[in-house]
């Protein structure tokens, strides 16, 4: 299920301006990454390239090589499309299609990739709202908009959404940042579930809630306003937050920014 | 407003005054209350105009129909000059019905397939001259459409009614006899290109403003372009996709010079959709008003008051298509 990804020697434009330069990392399977940086220093950015979703951006370029178990995502002959029915994404706001009830939104990502009975689509969606925690609270109303939730349970239903596909990856572009504490709280709990069977990778500017979610740090930054991200360290999450090899990180971490 | 509210409900109640009542509406000063003023009466103008418009159509249909010795429904002549007049819409309703929906069947997917052309796939250099074409489009005048539809487009249409007519004239709706297609179905067509442009720009706007966040959550789920489309573009324009084909559709139905430029009208309602006559209500009044009679006139605006109830019944009908798809449309997202 869950796969490794290699990435070496990424860099992202958007038209000419570089975003992130020379990125090479290495993301373990069945466990959590997140990515913690300054705005503007391309985690977001870097996030999307491991889908290819950078490309959709007008403009938005890639060089260097992504290996998911070794294969290239950004090789000739990869379509894209296959690339993110593969890596699942999760955005900053939730976005559930609004034109679709709860159970079509679900759904929906199975539709795009087969024909499936009605009862077999309904075991996946049951069992992936179960996946998400959000089953008990919608179980009598899956035929009511997806809108209709709260904001927590809608992010909880584009979890659904995207794991209902069973992706290799699953990754969360700062999952919580319009979402309220108790909200928050659920869906650190869903991620610490989910890394039993994904490889997650979760870009937040929380810094508790990387150290409290992830197993692995990774932190970003940019020399000045203008200039490319780039990755300054990734280590063990209790590292990072105790003892980083960076002098910088350590800054970041305690709040003096340099 | 929150604010107001509370001081109206809190109790006890105080007696509600003038005062409180303007102030509720945010119109204490004196430039509020001018803008007040002014979109009130532009309002109520509004109003005013339609019941005018209204009024005036149904006293002279009275007086016309108050004589009419035939049945104003069913009667296939027009004989309003006649002594004792006899007169009926059935033929204009039929011809002014059909050749819109034959229009509206058309353009519609024509205009949604440009506009999402437009706003979906055309790279941004080549979109701009599209629009701007399609914009030029609409500022072609309606007797222009008669011409051309008259002495270019009918001609060229016998192979294609004569193909249709091998394939379908078992039907007895695409049968056709032969010579000069003056009929329905070119009007039909004609009308299709000539309310191509607003259906097409009103449903580029609604794409353009289907929101990202939704087009995204498609393409992550590893949707195909057309995918993405199909899950998030066009759910969200529906409504405005309907709204865009109503616009299209009073065009259609109040069209008069074009169609009575292209159209070989008669008093009869045929089964075949290709072969010449019929006519419809905007057509009718336009050929006849000038050798009309006082009564004969009177004899018309009846018919021109069907229309007008027509036109308000479609655009009924499409709100509350609308309004029922509420729950799901992308407003409350």
């Amino acid at each position: 299920m869950a796969k490794r990804i290699d990435v070496s020697g990424l860099t992202a434009y958007y038209g000419s301006h570089k975003a992130i330069e020379d990125i090479s990392m290495t993301v373990e399977p069945r466990s959590v990454t997140a990515f913690i940086g300054p705005s503007g220093c391309g985690k977001s950015t870097f996030l999307r390239t491991l889908n290819r979703m950078h490309e959709v951006t007008p403009g938005g370029r890639v060089e260097g090589k992504v290996l998911l178990d070794g294969d290239d995502l950004y090789a000739s002959g990869i379509d894209p499309v296959n690339v993110r029915r593969t890596v699942g994404m999760v955005f900053q706001r939730p976005n559930p299609f609004p034109t679709m009830s709860i159970f079509d939104n679900v759904a929906a990502g199975l539709r795009l990739n087969g024909s499936y009975k009605k009862a077999e689509l309904a075991e996946i969606v049951e069992k992936s709202l179960k996946g998400a925690n959000l089953w008990n609270e919608v179980k009598d109303r899956l035929n009511k908009p997806g809108s209709g939730l709260s904001g927590g349970q809608q992010q909880r239903l584009c979890i659904a959404r995207a794991i209902a596909v069973e992706p290799q990856v699953l990754l969360m572009d700062e999952p919580c940042s319009a979402l309220d504490p108790i909200s928050t709280l659920a869906i650190e709990d869903l991620i610490g579930e989910l890394k039993e069977r994904f490889t997650i990778v979760i870009v937040t500017h929380n810094m508790q809630q990387a150290a409290r979610v992830s197993d692995r740090t990774a932190f970003f930054n940019l020399a000045a306003v203008g200039q490319p991200g780039k990755l300054v360290e990734i280590d063990e999450t209790e590292r990072i937050f105790s003892n980083p090899s960076v002098q910088a990180t350590e800054d970041y971490i305690s709040g003096r920014f340099g | 407003m929150d604010i107001a509210t509370q001081t109206e409900t809190a109790p006890p109640p105080p007696p509600v005054t003038t005062e409180q009542k303007r102030a509720s509406r945010g119109a204490t000063r004196p430039g509020d209350r001018i803008f007040l003023g002014l979109s009130r009466g532009s309002g109520i103008l509004l109003l005013v105009i339609m019941a005018a418009i209204a009024a005036f159509l149904t006293y002279r249909a009275g007086l016309a129909l108050a004589d009419n010795t035939g049945n104003f429904l069913t009667t296939f002549e027009w004989d309003a000059n006649a002594i004792p007049p006899k007169f009926g819409i059935a033929v204009l309703a039929f011809g002014t019905v059909v050749s819109s929906i034959i229009a509206l069947v058309i353009a519609v997917p024509v205009a949604v397939g440009i506009a999402l052309f437009i706003s979906h796939y055309a790279p941004r250099k080549l979109a701009a001259p599209i629009a701007y074409v399609i914009d030029l489009l609409a500022a072609v005048p309606s007797i222009v459409y008669g011409l051309w539809g008259a002495l270019v487009v009918a001609p060229n249409l016998t192979g294609l009614y004569s193909w249709l007519d091998s394939v379908l004239g078992w039907t007895g709706i695409f049968s056709y006899q032969g010579g000069a297609p003056r009929s329905l179905m070119t009007v039909g067509i004609l009308l299709a290109i000539m309310i191509l442009p607003i259906i097409t720009n009103v449903s580029r706007e609604v794409f353009l403003q289907a929101p990202k966040m939704h087009e995204e959550a498609a393409l992550a789920l590893g949707a195909t372009r057309w995918e993405v489309i199909r899950m998030s573009v066009i759910p969200f324009g529906r409504s405005g996709i309907i709204s865009a084909s109503m616009l299209g559709l009073g065009r259609a139905l109040g069209e008069t010079i074009a169609v009575a430029t292209v159209l070989s009208p008669n008093f009869l309602i045929g089964a075949s959709l290709l072969d010449p006559g019929g006519g419809t209500f905007a057509q009718n009044i336009a050929s006849k008003f000038n050798e009309a009679s006082e009564y004969g006139r009177d004899a018309l605006i009846a018919s021109g008051l069907v229309l007008f109830l027509i036109t308000l019944l479609v655009n009924g009908a499409a709100r509350m298509i609308i309004a029922r798809r509420k729950e799901y449309s992308g407003a409350n997202a």
